[in-house]
């Protein structure tokens, strides 16, 4: 044996008995994961030096797509960072690729020309991207997407904006396709085929993928050949075989990718398509395994990462001598593109003796499909819905019988196993040990079980134990059902984190969260993005994502009035006979005669049973029909009053005193401040109804002591306090500051409702959101932050310039009639025909 | 629209925004609440709640059930039992959707008809 170039860190761990070597060609997904299988086994039995291209640690390619398209920093998605492989004595050299292998001799010879010997020798050297060698093919600006060097690049180009075209509209294609549309470059993605990812997708499914990928400003061009890349010192365009020119600044190849053998090669191991192994990941080289992209098992190359945690377990097994024999994977694939939810497993090629049970949903743009072959389930493709992708995978996967649920397989898991419960706790209790509950890095429920039995309690140990829902997160939900199963009552009792209602795992401060970096405009897309366990929600979560939704995209939100309580649906409030009370807005407690007369002869006009002062300063008008809304609001309308939202989880009155205008003690004008506040406000919806008062002096005769925002007026000035509550816990306000000015007292309020409207939970008021989050806090965002409170006050006063509007002009101006309109009216013995 | 003995045409399922809910006044008699659930599919019940009898119409409709306005007690579109905790149980009225219109069952919508 030749003398072996140990290294210091080596020789430290090597003390004793002398350890067999074990070097890895490609610092990997493969690669990596075969050296944590085995260490995770043994970690005394090897030596282990890892080679990688790449001048980087190991990271998550996967996430490479997010990266792309923003969601994610590289930080993010690195594996295993430095201080792993100097814990378990792993020498990394990075940025040196192998060029030789030295069977006889047994070592490799890297770029630099470092010889490193090896007992044993692992090729994980991945794929390559295909690139087609049409002309033109090497000019600056034409690039794969591989690794994070091509994402560096992709990132480059997009930053001066301009034209990408997308060679290939598979997977990979479309995520880079995402991302540039996002970086904001003008994005045409060509596709050989008739259908995107036609290996994953048949065509209904492909072309409702495409329909949204244009809707979202991308061009889809099928059928595209291309023949020849344009530009004499860099990329200007792309010509197709049928003439059609294409403006480029920069060309991503997506066309497929080939397993990375030429090293193999050259040290004649045995490659067909990749480096052929037996069952124990074995070359025709004893000394010598492979895992990952580059190798061929059974005659089969995979370009997903599933089957590679299963080869690095079967490699694992073998190298620490408990062979247990790798048998080939069935692969699904889900798309990584935000809002776009895909899923296909198996073989959907159809035939003569398979069926289609095919399930269609236009209204929410869901199509399942599911092929069965006898009794056995053979391939499924769900768009719209992946819910029940990984159930469907697992039947597949265990080529379990499924005659029994034939009939109700299409409509997933809660269906089919009986009763038509959508717990999901039951659903996930239902999946066998070993099906896969994160996708991202390949951990079964076994091994999340185990973990949790391991003494992980929460979802954060369970990340960091086995990596399940540690990269992008969809499985969260299926994480924590897995802890609630194993823990039972420990589990909630332990939780710090309360989730927003049952239909989701996700707390209100995660929605709000995921709502603003997945940008995520409507409550079907917020449910399908973050795995809602219901169909449509229920009545604690919709009104909340309504109003999520508005706060984050003012302009943007399409507001749902089915998901609004009735009293805002109405815009009235609801009374416990059915009929409703009417409360015109009064500015500050000011009213005019002719506002008086006006409300009068409404009450008279509408047989009002009541008319009452409420304790906001402003008339209540009781025992309106349904009916009669929009008549009223018009009658009041016309004398110039609007809306009091007096029924609204929104700014509801200003209550004022006479302040120095009339009153002896008075020190500043509050009642005109109060007005000026009232018109700042008046309009906007909070997580919960919102009070104000000014009072002309500590007297505080407006009570504003006990209001969300109270103001008392000083002679040198106003003092703001926050929080009070005059309700069942009678709470007083706490002290936020003292300004000098009506302009910024202006400013620090809009300030302080616009920090309560982005943080707080729907139907929080501000009592105990002060109490949960305290006044340090809120004073250093407010008092202390003066850039940051003026741009609260900005996005304040941005919201109020679109969500300003008299909502009681837009019904009376005929907006959804139907809510006050009966559908019909049945007269017995005759029948009225329907309005 | 010919008046058929058993089902009463009340006009067309668009008139009914998906997990929206409209109302159908019976002289005489109980008013009814037409839902409309995401699925599309159309339920009708007594327009009363069983517990404080609130106007059903004006919940919040979701999956196969309305949650009441007043109290937010849940009620079953498909049984009209109260669903959870709750205890009571609210008029079903049949109804079936034919090419796009809805028809109600005349004898239980006349139900209570004096
Ligand atoms: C953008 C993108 C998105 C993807 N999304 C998904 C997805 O959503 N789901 C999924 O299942 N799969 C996805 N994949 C595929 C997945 O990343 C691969 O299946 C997986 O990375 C393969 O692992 P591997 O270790 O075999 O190869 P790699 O991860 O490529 O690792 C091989 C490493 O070996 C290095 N190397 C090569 N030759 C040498 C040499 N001579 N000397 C030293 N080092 C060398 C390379 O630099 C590389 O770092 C995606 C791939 C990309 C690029
Ligand atoms: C569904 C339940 C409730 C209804 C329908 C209701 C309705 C009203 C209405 C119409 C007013 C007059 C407000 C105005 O002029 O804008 C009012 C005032 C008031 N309500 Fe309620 N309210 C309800 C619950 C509560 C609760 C739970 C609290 C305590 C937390 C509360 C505390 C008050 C107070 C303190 C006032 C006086 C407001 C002021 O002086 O500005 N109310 N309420
Ligand atoms: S708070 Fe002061 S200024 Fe206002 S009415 Fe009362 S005593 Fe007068
Ligand atoms: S009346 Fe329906 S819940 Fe009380």
């Amino acid at each position: 044996m030749n003398a072996p170039v140990i290294t210091n860190v080596q020789q430290e761990k090597a003390s004793g008995q002398a350890r067999e070597r074990l070097v890895v060609i490609g610092n990997g997904m493969a690669g990596c994961r075969a050296v944590e299988e085995i260490l995770a086994r043994d970690g005394d039995r090897y030596a282990i030096t890892i080679f990688g291209a790449e001048p980087r640690v190991n990271y998550d390619r996967i996430m490479l797509s997010p990266v792309l398209a923003g969601d994610k920093s590289f930080e993010d998605i690195i594996i295993n960072d430095q201080s792993w492989y100097d814990d378990n004595g792993i020498e990394l050299v990075s940025g040196d690729a192998v060029i030789a292998i030295k069977r006889e001799a047994r070592e490799v010879v890297s770029a630099s020309g470092r010889v490193t010997p090896y007992d044993r020798l692992l090729i994980a050297t991945g794929s390559d991207p295909f690139i087609i060698p049409v002309p033109g093919h090497k000019l600056p600006g034409v690039i794969t997407f591989r690794d994070l060097d091509d994402v560096d690049k992709m990132l480059t180009a997009a930053e001066t904006g301009g034209n990408a075209v997308v060679i290939g509209g598979g997977l990979l294609g479309l995520e880079a396709a995402h991302g540039l549309s996002l970086r904001g470059m003008k994005v045409t993605v060509l596709h050989l085929m008739p259908t995107l990812m036609e290996r994953q997708l048949d065509e209904a499914a492909g072309f409702l993928l495409r329909s949204e990928l244009e809707r979202r400003g991308q061009t889809i061009i099928t059928q595209a050949d291309t023949a020849e890349i344009l530009g004499d010192s860099h990329v200007t365009g792309v010509k197709l075989k049928d003439g059609t020119e294409i403006e480029a600044d920069l060309v991503v190849m997506a066309v497929g990718i080939k397993p990375s053998t030429g090293l193999a090669k050259l040290a004649e191991l045995e490659v067909e398509r990749g480096i052929v192994v037996d069952d124990n990941m074995v070359t025709s080289d004893p000394a010598i395994v492979a895992v990952g992209e580059c190798v061929q098992h059974r005659g089969a190359c995979y370009g997903l990462v599933a089957p590679l945690w299963e080869m690095c377990r079967a490699l694992a097994d073998f190298m620490t001598s408990t062979p247990s024999g790798y048998v080939g994977s069935v692969t699904a694939t889900k798309l990584k593109v935000s809002g776009i939810n895909l899923f296909s497993a198996g073989d959907f090629s159809g035939g003569a003796d398979t069926e289609d049970i095919v399930m269609r949903d236009a209204s929410r743009g869901v199509y399942k499909r599911v092929v069965v072959k006898g009794d056995r389930l053979i391939g499924a493709v769900l768009y719209g819905d992946t819910a029940d992708g990984s159930w469907y995978f697992d039947l597949l996967k265990r080529q379990e019988d499924i005659s029994d649920i034939r009939e109700a397989l299409i409509f997933g898991q809660a269906f089919a196993s009986g009763g038509a419960t959508l717990d999901p706790d039951s659903a996930v209790a239902a999946l066998s040990q070993d099906a896969e509950i994160c996708g991202c890095n390949g951990v079964t429920k076994g091994q999340v079980v185990a973990c949790i039995d391991g003494g992980a309690g929460d979802l954060d140990s369970v990340r960091a134990g086995c990596k399940a829902s540690a990269s992008c997160g969809s499985c969260t939900g299926l994480v924590e059902s897995l802890l609630s199963l194993s823990l039972g009552d420990d589990y909630d009792g332990e939780r710090k984190v309360t989730p927003m209602c049952k239909c989701t795992s996700f707390t209100h401060e995660d929605v709000r969260r995921n709502i603003l970096e997945k940008e995520l405009k409507s409550i079907p897309q917020v449910m399908q993005e973050l795995h809602w366990t219901t169909a449509d929600g229920c009545a604690s979560c919709r009104p909340a994502l309504n109003y999520y939704l508005l706060c984050a995209w003012p302009t943007e939100h399409e507001e749902d009035p089915q998901s609004r309580f009735v009293n805002e649906r109405m815009h009235a409030n609801i009374q416990k006979d059915g009929t409703y009370s009417v409360v015109p807005r009064m500015w500050g407690g000011i009213t005019t005669p002719n506002e008086l007369r006006a409300i009068a002869d409404a009450a008279d006009k509408y047989e009002a049973r009541l008319v009452k002062v409420t304790g906001g300063q402003r008339l209540d008008i009781f025992g309106i029909k349904k009916e009669d809304l929009p008549a009223i609001w018009a009658d009041l309308n016309a004398a110039g009053m609007v809306s009091g939202h007096a029924y609204g989880k929104a700014l509801r009155t200003v209550k004022t005193c006479v302040g120095s205008e009339w009153c002896r003690f008075g020190t500043q004008d509050s009642t005109g401040l109060g007005i000026k506040a009232e018109q700042m406000t008046w309009g906007s919806w909070m997580p919960h109804k919102f009070k104000i008062a000014v009072s002309g002096c500590p007297r505080n005769c407006a009570e504003a002591s006990i209001k969300d925002l109270g103001i008392i007026c000083v002679d040198s000035g106003y003092e703001l306090s926050v929080g009070g509550n005059g309700g069942i816990h009678l709470r007083g306000t706490d002290f936020l500051c003292k300004v000098e000015t009506e302009e910024q007292a202006l400013e620090y309020m809009a300030a302080f409702i616009q920090l309560y409207r982005e943080e707080a939970r729907y139907l929080d008021r501000t009592a105990p959101w002060v109490e949960r989050v305290g006044m340090d806090y809120i004073k250093g965002r407010i008092v202390e932050d003066e850039a940051g409170r003026k741009e609260l006050q900005e996005r304040f006063l941005f919201a109020q310039s679109v969500h300003q509007k008299d909502p009681w002009a837009e019904r009376v101006a005929g907006a959804e009639g139907h809510l006050h309109k009966h559908i019909a009216e049945i007269r017995p013995f005759s029948v009225l025909e329907p309005a | 629209m010919m008046a058929d003995a058993r089902w009463i045409d009340i006009g067309p399922v668009e008139q009914l925004p998906a997990l929206g809910a409209r109302t159908l006044p019976v002289q005489g008699g109980q008013e009814i609440a037409i839902f409309r659930t995401a699925t599309g599919s159309i339920h009708a019940l007594a327009n009363k709640c069983p517990h404080k009898a609130g106007p059903l119409s004006q919940g919040i409709v979701h999956d196969t059930s309305v949650t009441c306005p007043l109290h937010n007690w849940r009620i079953s579109l498909l049984t009209g039992e109260a669903l959870g905790e709750d205890k009571g149980c609210v008029p079903v009225i049949p109804v079936k959707i034919d090419a796009g219109r809805i028809y109600i069952e005349r004898a239980s919508a006349l139900a209570g008809v004096v």
